[in-house]
């Protein structure tokens, strides 16, 4: 509570003086998910420095905890920030250092991965993971008889694939859905079209396929179509690439739903970080959670950006 | 690391051919444990996909194992392919509304991903021979370049191959000759043509004796700087080739492309029984270290025996089994 009235002051006493520095931090574009969230962090930056002229941006993407811990430093160091928008490649090492800029004084919005303590930064972004793998939990329950055999196609091995699987499995306990296996796809699509096809050899009857992700998704498609499974089984991706939605849209009925799990939480988190900066007082302190919706052929069109590289 | 240059030659009489059998041993044991684990496993489509996926990393071990041979070392080639197969994707795209979707379209496209090859080939070997920069470094260079030219020509997203363009490509990957696939078949003449290389001409026999000696082969007037500039531009144009293979599997690139694929083929290299310092190379046990690797994969997705979390450590002690295996068997 102390920093955060310290901060108001500050922001106010250096509001007229000189323009606000708003320093952006995420990973680099290593995965579809991640190439969008830079699409659309450069996206609202360029627009938000044509609209203020008082506003400047440091943008920075990462490969690694460790780059991210120096571009950080980077950025205290020598070009004196106002603000932070930070998605934390993990969580446990990025802590202590934003935690140290917080309570320098500087605004920190934390972006989508929370930090591993509680009250450090001012204001949370972030999708939803429990109510991602619960939203197409429930879609599975709806529409698969019981004693219905699925697969699974994991992500990359992290704390956001845990809490979607667990959310996943809590909401198809009961319903007599045998989850068969479950591997890791790294959000990859060469990788989870290997262990689709693993899957399709080592299984004669698959039902649906959860492929938690789009990009692992499209390669778990291709495998099925390989195979010429078409037929059999159904897939449910997730996060709202394009080509997902858009055959979602055409009713295919290999893709009959996605979840979202929308990348441009991004330029939310600078928007609200850049009215915060800019309006000493303002309440924008707190967190906004981004609930995934279900997309289907009926809602389909509201969830499809003609411009997005994803 | 030092135990095994100093590996004294008295290990060479009890256990002659160790070096030579064991990769062999370890495929037929990976094989024999498929075999147990799940009756699926010799089926016709699981060996066709296992054979067919090692199939990109594969061709370009074979030209990786010239490289190594001679005593060089290539870490671009995963970040390469991956931006020959963006570079291809959009050129394939552009030119399709001038010459309409068909054969010619694919035809120019697989010229621009050999082409490609060929030039990134030889621009890492004129660093390596003519700006005299170590190999490593070079290379290290040139896989951060082609990983970011890659996301930049995606904007960060996914290169698509048009629809249409992509239901014509599509047999390359999927079709076949006689229930073989094209990546298979490829993946062995391929593999076939560098064991003849190899062995039987002057470029193989000049390759192993620069990596066994770079001064001695000079004297031995042997054209060094470009025997070695040409490894690379043979490893370029074999990366161009699992490019084209590549391409209609999925018709996408993306910054994900390829990834980590020069460590998996030099780690095959190495399984296969060629000194990661120079100076010999065999061709046949590169393949056999590609389909080691690739069937550590199939059978830990064929099972739940181990967790996936522990993949990576499964390739891993096999990886170093191999080699210790064979260190035991050579005086390094």
């Amino acid at each position: 509570m102390k920093h955060l009235v310290l901060t108001t002051a500050l922001a106010g006493l250096a509001l007229p003086a000189t323009a606000q520095t708003i320093g952006i931090s995420i990973p680099a574009a290593t995965h579809g998910w991640a190439g969008a969230l830079n699409f659309h962090a450069e996206e609202t930056v360029d627009r938000l420095s044509e609209q203020f002229e008082d506003l400047d941006f440091v943008l920075t993407t990462t490969p690694d905890p460790g780059t991210q811990i120096s571009d950080l430093e980077d950025m205290m160091a020598t070009r004196d920030i106002d603000a932070l928008v930070v998605l934390p490649f993990e969580s446990e090492p990025l802590t202590g250092p934003v935690a140290r800029i917080a309570e320098g004084g500087t605004w920190v919005t934390v972006v989508d991965r929370g930090l591993s303590q509680e009250g450090i930064e001012d204001l949370y972004v972030a999708g939803d993971n429990e109510s991602f793998g619960r939203t197409a939990g429930e879609y599975f329950v709806e529409n698969l008889d019981d004693g219905a055999q699925i697969v699974v196609i994991r992500g990359l091995p992290s704390t956001i694939d845990n809490e979607r699987i667990e959310a996943f499995e809590a909401a198809i306990e009961g319903s007599g859905i045998e989850v068969m296996a479950m591997e890791h796809g790294n959000f990859n699509r060469d990788d989870s079209f290997t262990v689709m096809q693993d899957y399709l050899s080592r299984y004669p009857e698959i039902d649906a396929v959860w492929a938690t992700d789009d990009d692992q998704a499209v390669g778990a498609l291709a495998a099925i179509e390989q195979a010429d499974r078409n037929e059999e089984m159904f897939v449910v991706g997730g996060a709202g690439m394009k080509q997902m939605i858009q055959r979602v849209m055409e009713g295919d009925e290999m893709v009959p739903v996605d979840v979202t799990y929308p990348p441009s939480m991004i330029s939310t988190a600078i928007e609200m970080t850049a009215l915060g900066v800019m309006n000493p007082g303002l309440p924008v302190s707190g967190r906004f959670i981004i609930a995934s919706e279900l997309v289907t052929p009926e809602n389909a069109e509201s969830f499809y950006f003609e411009d997005s590289p994803y | 690391m030092s135990t095994t240059t100093t590996t004294p030659a008295r290990s060479r009489a009890w256990m002659p051919d160790l070096h030579v059998l064991g990769p062999i041993l370890a495929l037929v044991a990976l094989v024999l444990i498929g075999i147990a684990l799940n009756p699926n496993f010799l089926s016709v489509a699981n060996l066709t996909n296992v054979l067919a996926r090692s199939a990109f990393i594969g061709i370009i071990a074979v030209g990786m194992t010239f490289v190594i041979a001679a005593g060089g070392l290539d870490l671009s080639v995963g970040s390469m392919a991956a931006f020959i197969a963006g570079l291809t994707i959009l050129a394939m795209n552009t030119i399709l509304p001038s010459m309409g979707a068909g054969i010619a379209v694919i035809g120019v496209g697989v010229l621009i991903a050999l082409a490609a090859g060929l030039i990134a080939g030889a621009i890492n070997g004129l660093l390596v021979t003519r700006a005299g920069i170590e190999a490593f470094i070079v290379t290290l260079g040139t896989m951060g370049i082609y990983r970011s030219l890659v996301t930049w020509l995606a904007d960060g997203g996914t290169l698509s191959l048009d629809f249409a363009l992509r239901e014509i490509y599509r047999p390359v990957y999927y079709g076949g000759v006689a229930g073989v696939s094209w990546p298979i078949i490829v993946f062995a003449l391929v593999a076939i043509a560098g064991e003849v290389v190899m062995r039987h001409t002057a470029f193989g026999r000049h390759c192993a004796a620069i990596g066994s000696n770079e001064t001695v082969a000079r004297y031995s007037t042997v054209a060094v700087n470009r025997v070695k500039t040409l490894t690379y531009v043979l490893l370029g144009l074999l990366v161009g080739v699992a490019v084209v293979m590549y391409v209609p599997r999925l018709g996408s690139a993306s910054a994900a492309t390829g990834l980590l694929w020069e460590l998996e083929a030099i780690a095959a290299v190495i399984i296969g029984g060629t000194v990661l310092k120079g100076g010999f190379g065999r061709v046949w046990g590169t393949v056999v270290g590609v389909l080691i690797l690739s069937l550590i994969g199939n059978i830990l997705n064929l099972t739940d025996m181990v967790s996936p979390y522990l993949n990576g450590a499964i390739q891993g002690v096999i990886i170093i089994l191999a080699v210790v295996l064979q260190r035991k068997g050579t005086a390094g």
